[in-house]
């Protein structure tokens, strides 16, 4: 009988083996909860964002810095609150606020905390901090946001926000997540990977429901996170605030760099922003407001702005027509023969025209040089020779985009053979009349106020330049900076015919057009320029002014683009001016020309809307305390719609424009 | 009589020696494979990993199954007491001067090496177990006789429960298997699962859940019974039972609560609620059921696994071996071990209902027993059916005690089995 008790017992152990293998069917088959993302609960990735690196400009004073701000955190499940009113008040919270984010963050989770209160203040946290201690669960957890001391520069710096759908798809190395700041635009995105740092990682052990139970293996495959490199500017932040006042209630912009270096030290774009508006807690109201603003703010127009140069391109035309043999600095030609209109008496030699900035002569001279070739023919020879002039020009960086270090520079436009045949719809079907007006910097020409600044630079350096850059340094200066912004660019224009451009430039600022440059003491050199608008529908012309200080040993090469402000030499040429003295100086001698500059308005009044931030004066600058009451206020201006960038004409423009 | 004497002439089974063999390959190569890692690529023959040490494990067992092939049936049947009273001196010798490892005095130290006695204590016991029962006239039917089989049974327990052996303990209760087939009457392992049972309701609900389920449950009892059956007596005697049960059930909530520690509480309590310690006993068996649930129907390959790889699993080519198993190879794999592990205990069964000798019956349910306790425990933690209890996997684990005591047990089966044969033949 016993005997039989062995089939209870091979029973048993069958019935177990069957037991387990279901059990184990369930598990590996049945059940997905186990298989491998389960495990990737257990162990978290937490990323340590590191200090973003701060921009300093070349005195070492701070442009961008990080500010401590303090996120509140809630875990629902610990949350004690005794009185809710009085934590309202506390918060500065209304009941229903409270009750919307407690409910939210019970929602996400009992036990994790939940984001409460984003971006306090040090001041609003040093204010609740006390109080905390009365009520449980609240966390603050520290973080920063970019604060800028200098109040300037907005433009070129940019700005970091969250990152895009767009970027984060098509990130080539996985690095950002939903969620992460990154920089948009200017310095922050051109510097994005060097100013990030680079970002650490713990692992955390978790426990099932997402509560940190310690680092796990105590840290053995833990990256450190590695802070963001400072960034070193070539900006003179005085220089640019400095620029920034001038620029008051205008539209245009100022750029003014080291001619020797290639580094900026003030680029101004009017009008412009404070750029802590773009950091703080209501970032996309702000945003909103400053896409929709009639002026434009948020263009940087210094690198994105086109403006017909007018006759501060007869710099070029002189340059590129010496080195073509076409023009001796000796070359007289009068008035006549040339359909445009002129302000002087006409029979200047290259010294002469340039100072006076004639328009017939350079007339002559882009004709001679178009027709200097074996080609009978004229609509032939006009082709041939506008291939030749268009590579000539083309090395002075204009028509192409000069890798200035921002995001988003235009390439401006330089005509070239094709361009014309498309315009008119075949080869040989124009002329040197059709194009005459590129003689005076007119017609298709569309330049940046940065490639014009390099123009005035490469003069300055009589043959060459460098690329205009921000950078100076990584850390410090002179360290780590793109091998490209050290190569000298040479211009293809032999250094002797420099020298009559130079004279020119000279005279005009002593006896020409732009007379009102003429500061004691810097021995500016420049050239006034007067970029045709009026003429498109507009009631004035725009303003422009290059030029570059002292004459023997430059130190500074400036552009002023003054938009809707007349004559170049009526309002960019002072202006310029005055920010080659304050470089050169240190200090401002003319300051009643400051101050009649800065107060004068060319805005163009735009019905219903408000006007824009005007840029933070300068504090402690004397020529706040000037008695302005004595300077006679510009007319008011006629309201009228804003050139816009980078609007292209397509009809062939001749005429006279140029001063 | 020359071919009587002659060891090697009288039959093994090959049938279990086949099962044997494929178990301690397979365990080998998942013993590698646990501790593999893809950076430094090491051999399977690396002396200085764990696959190497159990590779020279296994060569010294090969010596230790020749040995016992070797020595004469008798030696085992002469010597069973003596066998049982040096294990038991050793169990003291180990409480004095054992080596303290994991918190459990139960290890001997000598030069490199590690024994564990508590892991022969099973195999000794078992032949003591044989011995007496061989001997005319005892019968499980006889109080004195119950007694001192208890008593048998006992002593190594309370020596290994005093060295903080837990786990070894608890395989003593896999007697009970071979003590059902000799006669305990029915009764005895019932009251054991429904105490078992009791304990995991108790657990899992309150006290008075349990208790108005006692109430429900006897009350229908009461209710189908005949009529006629229906006696005062009857009725007293149900209702003693229900006291009984819910005495128990207060008693283990009082014992759970207040007399274990912690660490065996959390134990027993995160078989109910993983999560009640999730990095201490919780972390093992959420790990584990992560790494054998991951290996899906077919596995991810040979030295493919990551949880285990990762150290996820604690133990994993020791107490966890199966893990490995169940991710590389998925439930496939899980299916072959299991499918072996119910062939050889089956093996075993038919072959110790075979034998002549009350001896090498009662010898073969005892090696049939206790291997399934270890499987049914060792693997039905991994899964989270069972308490986590630091008992090895069969010839799969990795260790040199573990690996010795079980070969030492089957052959020592396999060696009285084939005197059977020859005897048969004879």
């Amino acid at each position: 009988m016993l005997e039989n008790r062995k089939w209870v017992i091979i029973g048993v152990f069958c019935i177990v083996g069957l037991l387990y293998l279901a059990r184990l069917f369930y598990l590996q088959v049945l059940d997905d909860t186990y298989s491998l993302g389960a495990s990737k609960n257990s162990i978290k990735r937490v990323i340590e964002i590191p200090y973003r690196g701060q921009i300093y400009d070349r005195n070492n004073k701070l442009l961008v810095d990080n500010t401590p701000v303090y996120d509140l955190y809630v875990t629902p499940k610990q949350a004690r609150i005794s009185d809710t009113l009085a934590f309202c008040q506390l918060m500065n919270l209304t009941k229903s606020d409270f009750d919307s984010i407690m409910g939210l963050a019970k929602n996400y989770s009992l036990v994790k905390p939940s984001l409460f209160m984003r971006r306090l203040s040090k001041e609003d946290f040093a204010r609740i901090q006390d109080a905390l201690v009365d009520f449980r669960g609240f966390k603050p957890m520290i973080s920063s946001v970019r604060s800028y001391p200098g109040h300037t520069l907005a433009n070129a710096l940019g700005y970091i926000s969250e990152i895009s759908r767009k970027k984060l798809d098509e990130q080539e190395y996985p690095y950002y997540r939903q969620g992460d700041y990154i920089g948009q635009n200017g310095l922050e995105e051109q510097y994005e990977e060097q100013l990030r740092g680079r970002r650490g990682v713990k692992f955390i052990m978790q426990n099932v429901h997402g509560v940190n139970k310690g680092s796990w293996k105590d840290g053995a495959f833990d990256t450190l996170a590695v802070a963001g490199k400072n960034l070193i500017t070539g900006i003179d932040s005085d220089l640019q605030r400095f620029a920034d006042s001038l620029m008051q209630h205008k539209v245009g912009a100022i750029v003014a760099v080291d001619p020797s270096t290639g580094e900026i030290l003030a680029s101004v774009s009017a009008p412009t922003y404070d750029p802590s508006l773009l950091s703080t807690r209501v970032f996309s109201k702000n945003y909103r407001e400053l896409i929709k603003n009639p002026y434009k703010p948020l263009i940087n127009r210094p690198i994105m702005a086109s403006y017909r140069p007018g006759s501060t391109f007869k710099l070029i035309q002189a340059l590129v027509a010496q080195q073509d043999g076409t023009l001796l600095p000796q070359t007289v030609y009068g008035h006549a023969g040339s359909p445009m209109r002129c302000h002087c008496r006409g029979g200047n030699d290259l010294r002469g025209a340039i100072g006076n900035s004639c328009n017939p002569y350079f007339y002559q001279v882009f004709r001679k040089m178009l027709y200097n070739n074996a080609e009978k023919n004229t609509f032939k020879a006009s082709a041939v020779g506008l291939a030749k002039w268009h590579e000539r020009v083309e090395k002075f960086g204009i028509g192409q985009r000069l890798g200035v270090d921002l995001p988003s520079e235009l390439r401006g436009n330089l005509p070239d053979v094709p361009y014309y045949d498309k315009m008119y719809h075949g080869a040989n079907r124009w002329k040197f009349s059709y194009v005459s007006s590129l003689s005076i910097g007119e017609g298709e020409l569309l330049i940046s106020p940065l490639k014009l600044v390099n123009l005035a630079a490469s003069i300055a350096n009589r043959g060459w330049f460098i690329t205009p850059h921000y950078i100076k340094g990584f850390g410090k200066p002179g360290e780590n900076v793109p091998a490209e912004y050290l190569e000298r660019h040479d211009t293809g224009v032999e250094r002797q015919y420099f020298l009559p451009v130079i004279d020119g430039m000279r005279r005009a600022v002593l006896s020409g057009s732009a007379k009102s440059a003429n500061i004691y003491g810097i021995d500016m050199c420049g050239k006034t320029g007067t970029s045709q608008n009026a003429k498109y529908g507009h009631k004035f012309d725009h303003s422009i002014f290059v030029g570059f200080a002292p004459m023997n040993d430059p130190k500074i090469a400036v552009v002023a683009f003054v938009e809707n402000a007349g004559w170049g030499g009526d309002v960019a040429a002072p202006i310029a001016a005055l920010v080659a003295e304050r470089f050169i100086k240190g200090k401002t001698d003319s300051k009643h020309l400051a101050a009649r500059l800065m107060a004068a308005s060319y805005l163009p009044p735009i019905a219903g809307v408000p006007a824009p931030r005007k840029a933070v004066p300068m504090k402690k600058d004397t020529t706040r305390y000037l008695d302005t009451t004595r300077i006679p206020t510009p007319k008011a201006i006629a309201p009228k719609p804003l050139m816009t960038a980078n609007q292209r004409q397509s009809t062939p423009m001749a005429g006279a424009g140029g001063i | 009589m020359a071919r009587r004497n002659d060891p090697f002439a009288q039959p093994i089974d090959w049938l279990t020696l086949l099962l044997y063999l494929g178990c301690v390959t397979i365990g080998w190569l998942n013993v590698y494979a646990a501790v593999y890692s893809p950076e430094d690529q090491t051999s399977l023959f690396d002396m200085s990993t764990n696959a190497g040490k159990q590779l020279m494990w296994i060569g010294t067992t090969v010596i230790l199954i020749i040995c016992i092939l070797v020595v004469n049936h008798t030696f085992f049947d002469t010597f069973a007491f003596v066998f049982y009273g040096v294990m038991i001196a050793m169990l003291l010798l180990v409480l004095v001067a054992g080596a303290n490892i994991n918190g459990s005095r139960s290890w001997i130290k000598f030069g490199g090496f590690q024994l564990q006695p508590a892991e022969f204590a099973k195999m000794a016991t078992a032949l003591a177990l044989a011995k007496y029962l061989d001997i005319p006239g005892v019968s499980l039917n006889k109080q004195k006789d119950l007694l001192y089989i208890g008593a048998i049974i006992v002593l190594p327990c309370i020596l290994i429960l005093a060295s903080n052996e837990t786990g070894s303990t608890l395989v003593f209760a896999s007697f009970v298997i071979m003590l059902y087939r000799e006669g305990l009457p029915g009764w005895i392992p019932a009251i054991g699962i429904a105490a078992v049972a009791l304990l995991i309701l108790a657990l899992i609900f309150s006290k008075l859940y349990i208790f108005i389920g006692i109430v429900v449950l006897i009350g229908i009892v009461i209710l189908l019974m005949p009529r006629y059956n229906r006696t005062i007596n009857n009725l007293l005697s149900m209702g003693i039972v229900a006291i009984v049960m819910m005495v128990y059930v207060a008693g283990v909530d009082f014992f759970v609560n207040d007399v274990l520690q912690k660490h065996q509480r959390n134990r027993i309590k995160v078989l109910v609620d993983p999560t009640i310690d999730p990095l201490g006993v919780g972390w093992n068996v959420t790990q584990a059921k992560i790494a054998i649930g991951s290996g899906r129907l077919y596995g991810k390959g040979f030295l493919e696994g990551t949880q285990t790889k990762l150290d996820f699993v604690p133990e994993q080519s020791t107490d966890f071996i199966f893990c490995t198993i169940g991710e590389e190879h998925g439930f496939l794999g899980s299916f072959v071990i299991i499918a072996l592990f119910v062939g050889l205990l089956t093996r075993i069964v038919i072959l110790a209902e075979k034998q002549r000798t009350k001896f090498a019956r009662v010898y073969g349910y005892c090696v049939a027993g206790i291997i399934f306790f270890h499987l049914m425990i060792n693997i039905g933690m991994t899964i989270g059916l069972m308490p986590v209890i630091g008992i090895p996997l069969p010839f799969f684990s990795y260790g040199g005690s573990s690996l010795w005591s079980f070969s030492i047990l089957l052959f020592i089966f396999l060696k009285l089995d084939s005197r059977r044969s020859s005897l048969m033949r004879r």
